[in-house]
Parts: structure tokens; C-alpha cells; sequence
């Protein structure tokens, strides 16, 4: 959507709360605001965010850059409710996340997200269907398998629904990924490092492939990624030094 | 509804690839061992149960020295039971005189009974004597006689020939080889004549005041026969008692009680084993489940349905297993009796449905008990986990995680023991053990994985050309895992422990059976030996090169008072206690604790008393030691003063010690014990025991042909009974061991396979890194030979403890001396590792790293 304008608020306490509120009254899929984490190693403090405002408006593509240990991962969580904030707070939907208890969060998950990992988070006991059938599964949808397979028919692994994970190769396990997290038709996919585990050729597969359900299906994705080239899709990219946000030119 | 299909679906796939397997193994396993020992445990009960009452004639007997009224019988018959009538009196038999021999008189005892008797157990007879004797084909007849051996031989009657007793003449029909109620009783002592009971109004030999029992036999079903003692138990009147196992025969009975401690024991054990088995690897379903219940809650499934599929997983897979196991268990148990029919006579009954209530609930209780605390930490897994892997991983040792279990363990136990004692040494023994176990094995790995002993162990081991890399490496993992590898040792020491212990406890029962009742126990008794008749009588043994026995000194005494109280026998309403106080009990003096007695409860007698034979002025106390089991059934205890009178004279003594003694060892046995000085004044006769080969029966007859005033009892007859009831309680005691020792075999390696998937990741990486298979191999084995020597180490402290306890507090034997579970212990533990290093290390070592890697991560 918007292509330069408001990379982020301007991070005054005064007015973020108010502009959150805005933000989340506009629509916006996800909202974040204020966002801090710390943790304690031993004595130390150990700052990992530090004041992360953020608004994702639907259908955008948002990749959050920025070097190994700059805190895109935990960041990532904390948008995703899986993990929770020092300080600040997540709005999905419209509905703050960590007002919430841990299970209603997990129902709003099942409900609006979808997530993709570097490592894939396959259960290797299942097949890939199975592995896809599962969050269609929990919701009791009575269609999972046939869902299951369409989506899996899409991403190209027509031949490979009765395989194990490890029969797979890594681009077909994320695929399989892939299906998984969009077959609840989410409003927003997360992924951390999809390509990261994927050789060039894979990786550049995945990313079309997450582009163009994206598109089919008006989803907002969040990706959190090293790969320039995945970054170039992106409507935006939000670069992380440290824990906190840099200003970049939204061109990369 | 969808829960449970999910549930079903997800059991599924698990089974499928093979998460299931273990846990599925180890409860089928638990269930089959449990119910299968339980099951035959139960045959072998009912069995043994019956074969002991043939030894009763009956299942309960009513005596009393008045006849029973038609009524009583009646009123037995109307419960169901049937019943035999029997009297039993001493009285004169005469020969006729022939133109051969003068007529012969001879003291017999004469018991007289009607056509049912006996209704459990055999008569045998034989044609004449020394013809093979067979089982009675039809009851006695009116106007018949059948006289035992002895009878025959002093009358010097052969079949067919008359008998006279009384105003009565009967004639002899068989001779009498076996009477299944004739135990080792002093009443039973005189020859003995059968006769049918409708034939002894016509001798006219009962006049009043004569001496008789009257005996009534009931058999039936059990729950009957205990109704009917139950119901007329309170209506006894003076001089009735009912006789049943319990208080009749306590050489029997105590050997029977062992056999079904050590039944109950076995079964208990094996269902330790399969606890442990199931622990292990319920904690293995939980670990492996770990990652995909994170990944379940990033899908959004909450806790509680997160629990609710997993439980109705487990329960869905509890019943199944258990189904098969039970199904197992009991063809086992078939196939084990259909061995042993070869060696025990008696067909065993059919089992009840106890047993296998019991195995499954077994199965389900403790998969339950086991899985609750693990399901509760995998619901509770963070979704986290999914982004950072350390999070939310098992606490390896979570205390908590088995507290439930074991609690749950103890109750079964003590259900299973059906014996507080033995329910107590068991339970406590191994809760004990457990925590031992653990904070051992830490200690163990801890001392064993330092610097120190890395140094020993590669200067040990480098020379025997195992690379120096594989020490440091093995003894590293063992301390990168240190509480895992803990628990797991903990838990293999323990089922080694309990399988020890089985094996111990079956060679002290079996050598303290066969030392009981030894081939060459003594075979006769020989009492009514006067003082003056001693030394004569021991040169009559030395002169027939025979060994001479020692001579017993036997006090007649009546217990009048205790603790200055008089006693009387309406004080008691036990029957047996009634019938001690009424009766003169023989009292001997002794200086040494005699063969087979154990103190149980204060000390022999001071040395100063005992020693000198002859009490010093200061000491003024008289003591005495008494039999434990009489104790219990007067309620005597340490220190309580009894007053017997002998010969009209009283004589105080103080309970010093309570002993055991061996019922079954077929010595002279008193009840009441005191040192020489107190009873030395008092008039005595002597006993004594002594064995005679078959070639050496006219010993016996030159015995009494010298001492007419003495009396042989023969207990050849009553010795092979005992001795065939020991043999059939060592089959069984047999069968049942090896069916848990095969069973704890099994479920040991559910146990070790438990740990598996962590050693594949573990090797897997090794090999990933580059080490050579033979590397890997000896790192493993290095692991492993620590792991099993400390397990068997341990396991063996903890049989030896346990069973010199079992020994002391439930068997009543005498703790045994087995130095060779030091040995074995650790050598299984040893072998049992390796093994199950071996094929897992081969099945590592042919896949390849990536694909283990892979399918683990
Ligand atoms: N719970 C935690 N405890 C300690 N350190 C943490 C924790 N979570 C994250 N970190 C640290 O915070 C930093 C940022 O981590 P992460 O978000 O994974 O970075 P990125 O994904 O950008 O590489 C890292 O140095 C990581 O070790
Ligand atoms: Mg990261």
C-alpha cells in the first residue's frame, strides 16, 4: 500500500497510545505499540526490543530486516502472542492480544494466523497431508482433508501427500509449511526466515509461492528475513539494529 | 465427539510411526505378567488350598467329646455341605486263640466312621501286607475291620481273619495304608483299627465316661464351609471345637503360607517391573509429544483440548493394550499349568475373574498415574518452543512427574500383597530403594565422569587400545546428562533389584523347604523313655550301630495362672486357646537353643543360667522361652509370669524370649522352654526322634520288645505327605519365578529401549562429526559399562537388604547368605546394557547420520 509515508510512529509516550487507537480503528490487521523486552541473564539486564511501534494495514507485505541477534525473531513472537512483551501492547484484529489468557490467544491464533519457520515445525510422525489436515483438524473442520489437499495440490505437492517430512526435501517440507499456513485462510501469515534453511533456487520457489497466496488470498504477511531478494518483494522493509527500528528508504 | 476422533486419528499416526511402540510393549507386557502370575497364583491357591484340606479329610472338622446330634448334621447338610461322621477311642482288640497262637490283646486306637468319609483326600488298603496298596474302591462295610501295619503285625492278623472288640467280632478286610487325616498328633499314636461307625453300639466298648471324640466332617464350597464355621463358631459349647486348616496341622499350614507369600511376592514384583517400564516410557511419549503440542498451540489448540486429546490417546491406547495383555496373560498362565500338570497331580481348578480385574487395572491405573503429571506439562508446553527450542523443555527429573505414580504403585502393591507385613518390606523397601537409587546414581556418575577418574579410566582403558577420544567423550555425555542418565539407571537398578530379590527369595524358600523336610528326617518318634531308661536305651542305638539321639526331657505341666491371674479357658474365645489351657502342656528344659529355633523377640536365656545347668543363689529369676504362635494365641508377651502346676506343685517362670521353630523339621518341638534348674526336680520322661531305614523297621520292634513301657510312632506315612506338598509348592514356586523373571526380562528392555531415541540422536551426531563406527562403538560401551556396573551394584545392595528383611519379618527363615548376587548384579547390569548397546548402536551406525539427524529434529 502506502509505499514511503509513516514507516512508524514518531516514539512519543504522549501520543503512541492515541495513535495505536487510530490505527487500530483505520482497520490496520496488526498493531503494535510500545513494544519492550528485557530479560535477565544472571545480574545484567539484557535489553532485546526497545519501544517498537508498528501498524500493518491489510494485504501488505512488511519483511523486517536487520543482523543476526538484532531481536527479529523475539519481536516476531511477540507480534505472533507467542511470546509476551516486557511492556507495550499487540492489537490482531482489532482485539488486544495480551489482555487475553494464553488459551484464548492460542484460539485467536488458530483463527487469524499462520506461521512459517526456518526450521519448518513439521511434525515428522505425519504425513504431509496430515501435517496440513492438522490446524483444520483442531478448528473440527468436517472438510479437512479435501481442503488440505487442494492446498497441497497448489503448492505443487500433488505426488508427495502420503510422505513423511523426511522423505522430503527441505523446499518441498516448507511448502508443506506453507500449505499448512494458509489452509485456515488467515488474515496474517508471520514467517521467520522462510528461506533461510533453502538453497537459492527453493528459496526464490517459496517466495513465489508465498507471494501468490498472498495475493489469491488477501492475506497480510509479516516476514522476517536475511534475503535481500525476498526483502525487494515487500511493499515495505523495516530494518532492526539492536532492538530497535533504523530509518531506511523503503526501497532497501 | 470430535475429540474423541481426533484423539483416534493422532493414536493413529503415532502407532504408525512406531512412537507408540515402547509404551504399548511395556503396558501388554505389565498386564500380561500381572495377571498371569495372578492368574496362576490363583489356580495354585485354590490347588493348594484343596490338596491341604485332603490332609484335613474335610474342610472343616467338628470335634467334641459328646456326640453330635442328627440336628448338627442336618444343619450342615442344609448349607450345602457334605458330611461324614467319625468317633474316635482307645480301647483292647483281641485275636481269637488258634491252634497256632494264644489269643492276642492290643491297645488300639479305633476310629470308627460312616460310608462318606473322608470327603477330601484317600483312604489306600492294601490285600494283605506288604501288597501295593491302592485307593479304596468302595467304604468300609458293617462287620469289616481294616488295621494299619502295625496293628496287623502286633496282632499277627492277616486278612480274613477275625478280630474281637468288645461284644462285637469283626473281620479283617484290607490293611490300612493311608488315612489322609492322620497327622503327626500324639493322640493318633496307638495301631490303628477302622471300623464302620454303625458297628460300635454292638461292641458295647462306649460306656459313660469313656474317653471318645466325636468328629463331624463338612466339605462343600468354600464361601459355604467358611458361612457354616462362621455362623457356628459363637455356638460352640464346652468340649467342641471346629478344625480347620488354620488351626489344625501347623506344619502344613506354615509351609502353605510361605508358598502363597512367595506367590503373592512374585506377582508383586512383576508388577514393579512393568511400573517402571511404564514410567519410563510414558516419559518418553511425553518428550517426544513435546514439539508437537508446541506446535499444536501455535495452531491454536488450547490447553485443555490439548489434554483431552492426549488423554484419550492414552486411555484408547490403555484399553487396547491391556486387553491384549490380559488375553496374553492368560494363555500364559494355561500353557504354565498345562507344564506343571506333569508334575502336580491334582488337576487345578479353573481361575476366577479376580486376576484379571486385577491385571487390567493394573495396566490403566498405573499408565494413568504415570501420565497425568507428564500430560499436565505437555499441555502446558509455551507455543514458544516453536521459535526457541530450550524453552519448555522436560525438567528431566521432575520429583513431582512420579509422585503420583508411585503412590499409586504403593496402594496396588498393598493390594496385590494382600499381607501387611510383606505389603510394608516391599513397598518401603523399594520407595527407599528408589530415592537411594537416585541420589546414588548421581553420586556414582558424578564420581565416576570426574577428572580423576578420567585419568584412571583412559590409563586403564587406552593400553587395551580403546581411543582415548571415546573415554573422554562417554564420560562426558555421562555428565552432560547426569540427572537423565541418573533416572534411567535408577530405574534399571531397581528392576534388577526386584529381580534379584525374586531369585533369592526362591533359593532361600526352596533350601529352607528341602532343610526342613529333609530324605534323611528323622522318621520315628520314640516317647514315654523314663530317666533311668536313658543309658541303656542310647547303648541299645550304639550296639545297632544306629546314631544315637539325643533324649528330650518332657515336664507335664497345666498352665494355671498368668501373671498371677488364674487362667481358665472361658478367658479365650480363640479354640486353640481354649483347648492349650485345658490341656497339660509338655514342658522341656534345655541349655542350648535347640536345631531350627529362632529368638524372635527377647534372648535365650542369661549364659550364667544356662551354662551352669544349676541356677547360681542370686539368680531368681526362672525363665522361659515360648513358641511365638502360642504367644500370640494366649496374648503372652515378654515378661508376663506364668505359673504352671506340675505334679500339683506350681511353678512360676518369666517369659524371657518368644522363638519360631519349624514345624515341618519333624523334631521334637515344646512350646515352653526353661533352663535346666527350674524343671530338674520335677518328674520327666523323655522323647526323641531318630530315623530308621526301611531295611532297619525291626529296630523298632527290638526297641519295644526291650522297653515295653515305650511307644514307636511311625511318621513315614505322615513325612511323605509333607514331603509331596513341598515337592508340589516347589514346582509352583518354580513355574511362577521364571514366568516373572521372563517378564521382568522383557519389560527391562522396554525400559532401556526407552532411552534409545536419545542415544540414536546422540551417536547420530557423533557420526555426524566424524567419528569412526569403532569409535562410536566403544564411547558407547565405555557409557555403558559405567551405567550397568553401578546398576547392578546398586541393585544388588538393595536384594541384599531386602531379602535378609523379607528373610526376617515375613518368611520366617533364616536370612540368607548369598554372596553370589555381588557377582551377578552387576554382571547383568553389565550384559543388559551392552546388549541393548549393541543392536541399537547397529541400527545407528547403518542408517545414516542426516536421516536420524533429520527424522529427530
Ligand atoms: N529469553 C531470552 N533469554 C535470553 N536471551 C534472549 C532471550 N530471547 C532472546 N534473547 C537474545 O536476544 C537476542 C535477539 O534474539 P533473536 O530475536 O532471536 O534475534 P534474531 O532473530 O534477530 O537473530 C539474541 O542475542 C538472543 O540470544
Ligand atoms: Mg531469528
Amino acid at each position: 500500500m502506502s509505499q514511503h509515508t509513516e514507516r512508524n510512529f514518531i516514539p512519543t509516550p504522549s501520543d503512541r497510545h492515541a495513535r495505536a487507537r487510530a490505527a487500530v480503528q483505520a482497520g490496520a490487521v496488526l498493531v503494535a505499540s510500545g513494544i519492550n523486552k528485557t530479560v535477565s541473564s544472571g545480574s545484567a539486564e539484557l535489553v532485546i526490543l526497545r519501544e517498537i511501534d508498528f501498524a500493518v494495514t491489510r494485504g501488505e507485505a512488511v519483511a523486517i530486516v536487520g543482523a543476526s541477534g538484532s531481536g527479529k525473531s523475539t519481536l516476531l513472537s511477540i507480534l505472533a502472542g507467542l511470546d509476551t512483551p516486557t511492556q507495550g501492547e499487540v492489537w490482531l484484529a482489532g482485539e488486544s492480544l495480551f489482555t487475553l489468557s494464553e488459551d484464548a490467544r492460542a484460539q485467536l491464533r488458530g483463527r487469524r494466523m499462520g506461521f512459517v519457520f526456518q526450521s519448518f515445525q513439521l511434525l515428522p510422525a505425519l504425513t504431509a497431508l496430515e501435517n496440513v489436515m492438522l490446524p483444520l483438524e483442531l478448528a473440527g473442520r468436517a472438510d479437512a482433508r479435501e481442503a488440505a489437499t487442494q492446498l497441497l495440490q497448489r503448492v505443487g505437492l500433488r505426488e508427495r501427500l502420503h510422505h513423511q517430512p523426511r522423505h522430503l526435501s527441505g523446499g518441498e517440507q516448507q511448502r508443506v509449511a506453507l500449505a499448512r499456513a494458509f489452509v485456515m485462510q488467515p488474515q496474517l501469515v508471520l514467517a521467520d526466515e522462510p528461506t533461510g534453511s533453502l538453497d537459492a533456487r527453493a528459496g526464490a520457489e517459496i517466495i513465489d509461492l508465498m507471494f501468490e497466496m498472498n495475493a489469491q488470498q488477501q492475506t497480510t504477511l509479516v516476514l522476517v528475513t536475511h534475503d535481500p531478494v525476498l526483502a525487494q518483494r515487500c511493499q515495505r522493509v523495516l530494518r532492526l539494529q539492536a532492538g530497535e527500528w533504523v530509518n531506511v528508504p523503503a526501497e532497501g | 465427539m470430535n475429540t474423541l476422533r481426533l484423539s483416534l486419528r493422532l493414536l493413529w499416526r503415532d502407532w504408525r510411526g512406531g512412537e507408540l511402540r515402547v509404551l504399548a510393549m511395556a503396558l501388554i507386557l505389565a498386564v500380561a505378567s500381572v495377571s498371569s502370575v495372578a492368574f496362576f497364583a490363583d489356580r495354585i491357591r485354590q490347588a493348594l488350598s484343596r490338596e491341604a484340606h485332603q490332609l484335613l479329610g474335610a474342610d472343616l472338622v467338628l470335634s467334641a467329646d459328646q456326640a453330635w446330634t442328627v440336628d448338627e448334621s442336618t444343619a450342615i447338610q442344609a448349607r450345602g455341605l457334605r458330611v461324614a461322621n467319625a468317633m474316635q477311642f482307645v480301647s483292647m482288640a483281641q485275636t481269637a486263640a488258634s491252634a497256632v497262637q494264644p489269643a492276642r490283646s492290643l491297645l488300639v486306637g479305633i476310629k470308627a466312621v460312616s460310608a462318606s468319609y473322608p470327603l477330601r483326600g484317600q483312604l489306600r488298603v492294601a490285600p494283605r501286607l506288604g501288597a501295593m496298596d491302592a485307593a479304596v474302591a468302595n467304604p468300609i462295610q458293617r462287620g469289616e475291620v481294616w488295621l494299619d501295619e502295625r496293628a496287623s503285625v502286633a496282632l499277627g492278623l492277616k486278612v480274613g481273619d477275625p478280630l474281637q472288640l468288645g461284644a462285637l467280632r469283626l473281620h479283617v478286610a484290607a490293611v490300612l495304608t493311608q488315612e489322609p487325616d492322620r497327622g503327626m498328633n500324639f493322640f493318633n499314636i496307638a495301631p490303628r483299627v477302622m471300623m464302620h461307625i454303625d458297628d460300635v453300639p454292638a461292641t458295647t466298648l462306649i460306656r459313660p465316661g469313656s474317653r471318645v471324640t466325636y468328629q463331624l466332617f463338612a466339605a462343600g464350597e468354600r464361601t459355604d464351609v467358611d458361612a457354616y464355621a462362621a455362623w457356628k463358631a459363637p455356638l460352640l459349647q464346652r468340649g467342641q471345637r471346629i478344625e480347620t486348616l488354620d488351626n489344625a496341622r501347623p506344619e502344613i499350614r506354615s509351609a502353605l503360607d510361605r508358598a502363597q507369600r512367595f506367590l503373592g511376592l512374585a506377582a508383586l514384583l512383576a508388577a514393579v517391573l512393568a511400573a517402571v517400564a511404564i514410567a519410563l516410557s510414558v516419559r518418553q511419549y511425553t518428550a517426544r509429544h513435546l514439539d508437537a503440542c508446541a506446535v499444536m498451540r501455535c495452531l491454536g489448540a488450547t490447553q485443555s483440548r490439548l489434554l483431552a486429546l492426549h488423554a484419550t490417546a492414552l486411555t484408547l491406547l490403555g484399553l487396547l493394550a491391556c486387553s491384549i495383555g490380559l488375553l496374553l496373560g492368560f494363555f500364559a498362565q494355561m500353557a504354565i499349568a498345562y507344564g506343571l500338570s506333569q508334575w502336580v497331580s491334582a488337576v487345578l481348578p479353573a481361575p476366577s475373574v479376580m486376576p484379571a480385574f486385577q491385571g487390567l487395572s493394573i495396566g490403566m491405573v498405573l499408565l494413568l498415574g504415570f501420565s497425568l503429571p507428564p500430560l499436565m506439562q505437555l499441555k502446558g508446553v509455551p507455543a514458544l518452543r516453536v521459535m526457541r527450542r530450550e524453552v519448555g523443555q522436560l525438567p528431566v527429573s521432575a520429583l513431582h512427574a512420579w509422585v503420583l505414580g508411585a503412590l499409586v504403585l504403593v496402594g496396588l502393591l498393598f493390594w496385590q500383597a494382600g499381607d501387611a507385613r510383606l505389603g510394608a518390606v516391599v513397598v518401603g523397601g523399594f520407595i527407599f530403594a528408589a530415592l537411594l537409587f537416585f541420589g546414588a546414581a548421581l553420586l556414582g556418575l558424578r564420581v565416576f565422569s570426574s577428572a580423576v577418574s578420567a585419568r584412571v579410566l583412559t590409563a586403564l582403558l587406552v593400553p587395551l587400545s580403546v581411543p582415548a577420544v571415546s573415554v573422554r567423550y562417554a564420560l562426558n555425555q555421562l555428565r552432560r546428562h547426569l540427572r537423565a542418565n541418573a533416572v534411567q539407571l535408577a530405574c534399571l537398578a531397581l528392576a534388577l533389584m526386584a529381580m534379584l530379590l525374586l531369585t533369592t527369595t526362591r533359593t532361600d524358600l526352596l533350601t529352607a523347604w528341602r532343610a526342613a523336610a529333609p530324605p534323611d528326617a528323622p522318621n520315628r518318634f520314640l516317647i514315654g523313655i523314663q530317666p533311668e531308661q536313658r543309658a541303656p536305651l542310647q547303648a541299645l542305638f550304639s550296639a545297632a550301630q544306629l546314631p544315637v539321639p539325643e533324649l528330650a526331657p518332657m515336664v507335664r505341666g497345666r498352665l494355671i495362672a498368668i501373671n498371677a491371674r488364674p487362667v481358665s479357658e472361658a478367658d479365650y474365645v480363640d479354640e486353640r486357646a481354649k483347648r492349650l489351657v485345658e490341656r497339660e502342656f509338655n514342658l522341656s528344659y534345655q541349655t542350648a537353643l535347640p536345631v531350627g529355633n529362632r529368638i524372635t523377640a527377647g534372648q535365650w536365656y542369661a549364659p550364667e543360667h544356662a551354662a551352669k545347668g544349676i541356677a547360681p543363689e542370686h539368680a531368681a529369676k526362672a525363665e522361659a522361652s515360648v513358641e511365638a504362635g502360642l504367644a500370640r494365641t494366649l496374648g503372652l508377651k515378654l515378661g508376663d509370669r506364668l505359673t504352671y502346676s506340675v505334679a500339683g506343685v506350681p511353678v512360676d517362670v518369666e517369659i524371657t524370649s518368644l522363638r519360631t521353630l519349624r514345624w515341618e523339621s519333624m523334631r521334637v518341638n515344646f512350646f515352653v522352654l526353661t533352663p535346666p534348674w527350674v524343671l530338674q526336680q520335677q518328674p520327666a520322661s523323655y522323647i526323641t526322634s531318630f530315623r530308621l531305614a526301611p531295611t532297619q523297621a525291626s529296630f523298632a520292634e527290638q526297641l519295644v520288645a526291650r522297653f515295653p513301657n515305650m511307644t514307636v510312632v511311625d511318621l513315614d506315612a505322615s513325612l511323605r505327605q509333607v514331603q509331596v506338598l513341598f515337592e508340589q509348592l516347589a514346582a509352583a514356586v518354580q513355574a511362577v519365578f521364571g514366568f516373572a523373571l521372563i517378564a521382568g526380562l522383557l519389560v527391562l528392555y522396554a525400559a532401556l529401549n526407552a532411552s534409545e531415541a536419545s542415544r540414536r540422536h546422540q551417536t547420530a551426531i557423533l557420526r555426524a562429526l566424524g567419528a569412526s563406527a569403532a569409535q562410536v562403538r566403544s564411547t558407547q560401551r565405555i557409557e555403558f559399562l559405567v551405567m550397568g556396573l553401578l546398576a547392578g551394584v546398586l541393585a544388588a545392595c538393595g536384594a541384599a537388604c531386602i531379602s535378609a528383611l523379607l528373610a526376617w519379618r515375613v518368611f520366617e527363615i533364616e536370612p540368607p547368605w548369598t554372596p553370589w548376587i555381588w557377582f551377578a548384579g552387576p554382571l547383568i547390569g553389565v550384559l543388559l546394557f551392552s546388549l541393548n548397546a549393541q543392536l541399537s548402536i547397529r541400527s545407528v551406525l547403518r542408517a545414516s547420520p542426516a536421516l536420524v539427524l533429520r527424522g529427530e529434529s
